[in-house]
């Protein structure tokens, strides 16, 4: 979506336009689910942390300053619901790995060279992310895949910046070794 | 330096944001293992950042669900589909039947009236 016309709707929602907010949803709500999913590791779990995250952002719209991008800012209250969400829902440090919900690229025309050498590790590492502990994937989905500065990670998280930092090494250290185990021979030279 | 001991250092510096200290660059030029490993953590990288353009496809379900709970409170029991066909066609006939009502009424006072006068 063009950045002028989310601006718009932005400006016609913070009006009262409930049809412009519905458009925003429209348009944003499979970036939102996506990245919900990334971080509970559950399809039902992530429909209902989509569901409050819409909820809190329609609340909270006239707050939005524009600072930063609508969908940055979005990202940041999923991050917040999911993990009021995780808190609530107590698991276990490992959990299931679920059903593929189904993945779309949406940008398909993108790096193709690139695409081409880790299309399969890309499908590993999905799997892999969902087999971290939730404290340690939701770091590193936030800072690796969506960009998102350490601060703004911390503070969602309800962490310090040092400890958001711990986390995404120990989770990044994790990926590593589960996506590329070490040989007999390295892991014998490794003792 | 032993190997290990650089590991974590080499997730934290794999994005290019940090910089290793000076013993452990030295240790890292020299060790087969350790670059191996660094090379595997901006592998990692790119694989995560490439993850940014791909999107899981919800069902139609979950859209409905996320307006329905935005929708502002006076609409929120609103009927959907059949129902609020027939609710809207049902609506329409009974203020029909209530317009042609009222018009018999008026139509039966002014003949009253008629006769009245004429009496």
């Amino acid at each position: 979506m063009e950045s002028a016309e989310v601006d718009q709707l932005i400006e016609r929602a913070k009006a009262g336009d409930h049809l412009a907010f519905e458009d925003l949803v429209r348009q944003s709500y499979a970036d939102t689910y996506t990245l919900a999913y990334r971080l509970v590791g559950d399809e039902e779990d992530a429909r209902d942390v989509v569901q409050e995250t819409y909820l809190r952002a329609h609340k909270g719209l006239k707050r939005f300053r524009g600072d930063a991008q609508f969908s940055t800012w979005l990202h940041r209250i999923t991050a917040n619901c999911a993990n009021t969400y995780l808190g609530r829902r107590r698991r276990h440090d490992h959990e299931p790995l679920p059903d593929d919900p189904g993945i779309a690229d949406l940008h398909p025309q993108r790096d193709p060279e690139q695409r081409a050498g880790i299309g399969d590790l890309r499908d590993q590492l999905t799997e892999a992310l969902l087999a971290l502990p939730p404290k340690l994937r939701a770091v590193v989905v936030l800072r690796d895949i969506y960009d998102l500065p350490h601060e703004s990670i911390a503070e969602q998280l309800g962490i310090t910046e040092s400890a958001a930092k711990v986390r995404l090494h120990r989770a990044r250290k994790r990926l590593r070794e589960r996506l590329y185990p070490l040989g007999e021979e390295e892991q014998a030279r490794a003792v | 330096m032993q190997c290990e001991t650089i590991s974590l250092q080499l997730a934290e510096i794999a994005d290019g944001l940090n910089q290793l200290s000076s013993d452990a660059e030295r240790h890292v030029d020299a060790c087969l293992r350790c670059q191996a490993e660094l090379a595997q953590y901006r592998k990692l990288l790119r694989a995560l950042t490439s993850l940014r353009g791909q999107f899981l496809v919800p069902d139609d379900r979950l859209l409905e669900d996320i307006l329905a709970v935005l929708r502002p409170p006076a609409t929120v029991h609103r009927l959907h589909g059949r129902n609020r066909r027939a609710a809207y066609i049902g609506g329409i006939a009974a203020a029909a039947t209530a317009s042609a009502a009222g018009a018999l009424v008026i139509a039966a006072k002014l003949a009253n009236q008629r006769q009245s006068m004429a009496g």
